[in-house]
């Protein structure tokens, strides 16, 4: 009963610290205007729109699908939004491929985005709560401790982390969209910025981004577009509870189920070998490392091996975020969505300086929350 | 896409609210949450692992914190990790994802559920925020006078007059009287409440939904477990038989406010004309609206419309729209109907629109 | 005027206030009356057995209400931490500052706590520490109640005593 889909066409922004030469409705257009050329298709050629982003705080516009209708083009059609934290563009994504593989529709325009000069994030995200305490500062505040407890227990050397630093800015300069463009980058220049969240220094960090990110999937009857399609293998949600008696917030067992549904739809055995490229959601460095375990990539504890033996670099046997990844364009609530989206241009062939060659095979993943939500899909350039 | 794409039947196979109240002080999300959920399963005997995909409606706005979804899901217990999906929309609209999956046929059944507490804040400030940002939200517009602007809209058409929005509010509040769950129930004359004040003219104290707090949840089921469920309380299965939902634009000056065409092709996409309606809940949070969706769904004189009493009767935003369609299913159930059309709404002046198709078996 | 007719508006600033009020729910509403009495108040869960604090009404696996109370010591454990030096708006507290995931003795599962009388740079994971109260006449229902935890000076915990709550 459920019916191929590809991603017909991509689209993004260029992502910035603050896109004050445009409103959100044209961030979002921006992005969605060119996923429609992608596809050559136009506006009228799309049955039904699918938005993500994350807390509607984040820009002080609450359920923004309702502003943005006219400037998506959905008046008149169905409209969606998801919102599943940090991983909503990766959810966002897999909601209207849903809608594809249902024969609901046979054209779905799916769009995510994050305006964070909008309004304040790390506000929005530190909230007060009444009787609590006011502790948090922001994600990195959030995940610095689990970064320090996954040194502890796989005695990863500090220099790990600095080197997925520099690695995805190196990346980020093939990447014209890419937020930070740090020509010279060095394993120095990020042991000498400051210490924010120790053990986490401002390089480790992503940085705070405005930009949108969209893609047009279509069925297997309404393919169109500039390049071969990318053909959705197999993709999956997972969810566990925030906070529970003797949670692995390292390698949390929601990632691993996520990850062991998309390779047995996929067919994938071998992630390391099976894959010619990933991109994963690595905000703060040290999480390629703890991906690369909670991913299959490598043993339990091996993960910063792997990082350190060059294996994930561009060059290397599987490379991860040759796009720069989140370390380099962080509009939160569509990094999950360019993960999967890079990952389709990666086996459409159309990633210009950061295409992987001869990419055939791809993962995508996005996780949110505290590492409690996981979304993740593969795509590969033969049908599945 | 055509209405004569061939549809999988789900049922609505068990449907649960907590009691609609104007402010739960005592509970906070979680466990106003979780007897709902155990009463939802508890309907058909069984438990979180007998549903294979999870997804829920609410918005962070309601309670003023981000992430308000995440602790929530504290109520189902989803150990080990569990498929699940979040919309920012009425529950209506996460049930219309959870059947999308069903469609694949991958899947068999799933559990919906939607939570708001629309008392906390001051909800006309709040959904000022659902507006543009840039040119309207920060004259703070609030949905009672843009619901005015439409109701007035509505008589100067000469659709409706403030005799038939006291006709509305009066029926809805006179149909709750047996609804245990509603908020507001009593039988008053509308030519009584025709003597309240208004609150923004055109549009009286009566004409306006009340604040509710409000948690809801449904099972949907596909194949054999749509049946045996069923029959575990000597009922016959309630199929989804079409769902669509439709967006309009945004700008209040470029829609004719007395008419809902989002509504009507959700409703011919969903295929509400196949056949006669019993019953229709819908979901126009204001008396006036209830006419113009009503014209909209094509119903006729032999339907009863909202017998529950409809959002006039009790309003949780983000689930009310979820407990149209738990409503609806019910009043197949129970026979008081063979065909029901259940409608939710979001955004102002009803500018989204989602329309379900429900039929018993003979 | 005449210089930037020309250019574009960017920006126009719409401040937004909304005032919420806050359930906190019967099992938080024990755990802050606890607070106002220098105590830790958790609750058990009756399917696993795992004690929560602060609980939520709700064991987060087995979805269930936890109904049977439990009052935890004033000590426990340094699971892992981060020391915060990046300014935020709403600080109330002076940077760089510790932010513990404390694990009370007796509980399974830890919380984010204040550090304190240590200098950032001496912090270990398994280090014990104790709560330090505010005094007895301001004491609230709240976490303000709590003024931060401190090292007790016992010997560190074994790392294989608290590593599953990592």
């Amino acid at each position: 009963m459920s019916e191929r889909c590809a991603v017909i066409g991509v689209g993004q922004t260029h992502h910035k610290a603050k896109r004050d030469d445009i409103s959100i409705a044209g961030l979002v257009r921006e992005a969605a205007k060119a996923a429609l050329e992608d596809a050559e298709l136009t506006w009228a050629d799309i049955d039904a729109v699918v938005i993500g982003k994350a807390p509607d705080m984040f820009e002080g516009n609450m359920m923004p699908e309702i502003y943005l209708a006219p400037a998506l083009g959905a008046v008149g059609k169905p409209m969606i939004r998801v919102h599943t934290a940090g991983s909503v563009g990766g959810s966002t994504s897999i909601v209207a491929a849903h809608l594809i593989r249902s024969g609901a529709h046979k054209r779905v325009l799916t769009v995510a985005y994050e305006k964070q000069s909008d309004s304040d994030a790390m506000w929005a995200l530190s909230v007060p709560q009444p009787f609590a305490a006011p502790l948090l500062a922001g994600a990195g505040g959030y995940f610095a401790p689990h970064i320090r407890a996954y040194m502890r227990r796989s005695g990863a050397p500090d220099h790990i982390g600095r080197m997925v630093a520099v690695k995805d800015r190196q990346n980020a300069m093939r990447n014209p969209y890419a937020h930070l463009h740090l020509a010279d980058i060095s394993m120095e220049m990020v042991e000498e910025s400051m210490m924010l969240w120790d053990p986490l220094r401002y390089l480790e960090a992503c940085p705070s981004s405005d930009g949108a990110a969209a893609m047009v999937l279509a069925a297997e009857d309404s393919i169109s577009g500039r390049y071969p399609p990318a053909w959705v293998h197999g993709m999956a949600m997972r969810s566990e509870p925030t906070m529970f008696a003797g949670r692995d917030q390292v390698n949390p067992q929601a990632g691993r189920d996520c990850a062991a549904d998309v390779y047995a739809q996929a067919g994938v055995t071998d992630p390391r070998k099976d894959f010619d490229v990933a991109e994963v959601y690595v905000p703060f460095s040290w999480y390629e490392p703890m991906w690369l375990e909670n991913l299959g990539f490598c043993d339990l504890g091996d993960g910063w091996k792997l990082t350190e033996s060059g294996a994930t670099a561009f060059d290397g046997d599987i490379p991860w975020n040759t796009s720069g990844g989140v370390l380099s364009s962080n509009p939160i609530g569509a990094s999950g969505m360019l993960r999967f989206l890079e990952v389709a241009m990666q086996v459409r062939g159309q990633a210009g300086e950061h295409q992987v060659d001869g990419a055939r095979l791809a993962l995508g993943q996005a996780y949110g929350g505290g590492s409690q939500f996981f979304s993740m899909w593969v795509v590969g350039s033969e049908k599945p | 896409m055509s209405p004569a794409r061939t549809i999988r039947p789900v049922s609505v196979a068990s449907f649960a609210q907590a009691r609609n109240v104007r402010r739960d002080d005592e509970h906070n999300e979680v466990e106003m949450l979780m007897p709902v959920v155990a009463e939802v399963f508890g309907n058909i005997s069984i438990t979180k692992d007998d549903v294979d995909f999870i997804c829920s409606g609410s918005t962070d706005y309601l309670i003023g914190g981000p992430f308000s979804f995440v602790m929530a899901l504290d109520a189902v217990g989803v150990w080990p990790p569990r498929s699940e999906s979040h919309v920012e929309m009425d529950g209506a609209w996460a049930l219309y994802e959870a059947w999308t999956l069903l469609q694949e046929g991958e899947i068999d059944a799933a559990l919906v559920y939607a939570f708001g507490r629309s008392s906390l804040g001051d909800l006309n400030e709040i959904l000022a925020l659902q507006l543009d940002p840039y040119y309207e939200a920060p004259l703070w517009p609030d949905p009672t006078s843009l619901a005015a602007l439409q109701a007035q809209a509505l008589i100067d058409a000469g659709k409706a007059t403030e005799a038939d929005f006291a006709a509305i509010a009066s029926r809805s509040r006179k149909s709750a009287l047996e609804n245990p769950n509603a908020q507001v129930a009593i039988d008053i004359a509308p030519e009584v409440l025709l003597e309240d004040p208004y609150v923004v003219t055109p549009l009286r104290r009566h004409a306006l939904p009340p604040i509710t707090d409000a948690v809801a949840a449904v099972v949907l089921a596909a194949g054999d477990k749509a049946i045996e469920w069923a029959g575990r309380r000597g009922r016959k299965p309630v199929w989804i038989t079409g769902m669509d939902h439709r967006m309009e634009t945004h700008s209040l000056g470029a829609r004719d406010l007395t008419v809902s065409p989002s509504t009507a092709k959700a409703a011919e996409m969903a295929g509400v004309g196949g056949g006669p309606v019993d019953v229709a809940e819908i979901h126009a949070p204001f008396a006036s609206q209830e006419v113009i969706v009503a014209e909209a769904l094509g119903l006729g004189g032999d339907t009863t419309i909202n017998p529950s009493g409809g959002p006039l009767a009790a309003n949780g935003v983000m689930s009310a729209g979820l407990i149209r369609i738990g409503e609806a299913a019910e009043a197949i159930a129970t026979g008081r109907a063979r065909r029901a059309v259940a409608h939710a709404t979001s955004g102002p002046c009803l500018q989204q629109n989602l329309v379900c198709v429900l039929e018993g078996e003979a | 005027m005449t210089e930037t007719a020309h250019e574009p508006v960017t920006t126009l600033a719409t401040p937004i206030r909304l005032d919420f009020d806050f359930t906190p729910g019967v099992a938080q509403s024990r755990f802050l009356k606890g607070l106002a009495k220098a105590t830790f108040m958790g609750q058990r869960c009756s399917v696993c057995g795992k004690v929560y604090v602060p609980s939520r009404g709700s064991c987060p696996t087995d979805g269930v209400p936890t109904t049977d109370d439990v009052e935890l010591p004033n000590t426990g454990v340094v699971t892992t931490y981060c020391v915060v030096n990046v300014p935020f708006a709403g600080q109330s507290i002076e940077i760089p500052y510790i932010c513990a995931q404390i694990l009370l003795d007796g509980a399974n599962i830890s919380f984010m706590g204040l550090l304190q009388e240590i200098p950032t740079d001496q912090i270990r994971m398994g280090m014990r520490v104790e709560a330090v109260w505010v005094d007895e006449a301001e004491l609230t229902p709240s976490l303000s109640s709590v003024r931060y935890f401190r090292p007790t000076g016992e010997p560190d915990a074994e790392y294989d005593t608290y590593k599953e709550y990592l």
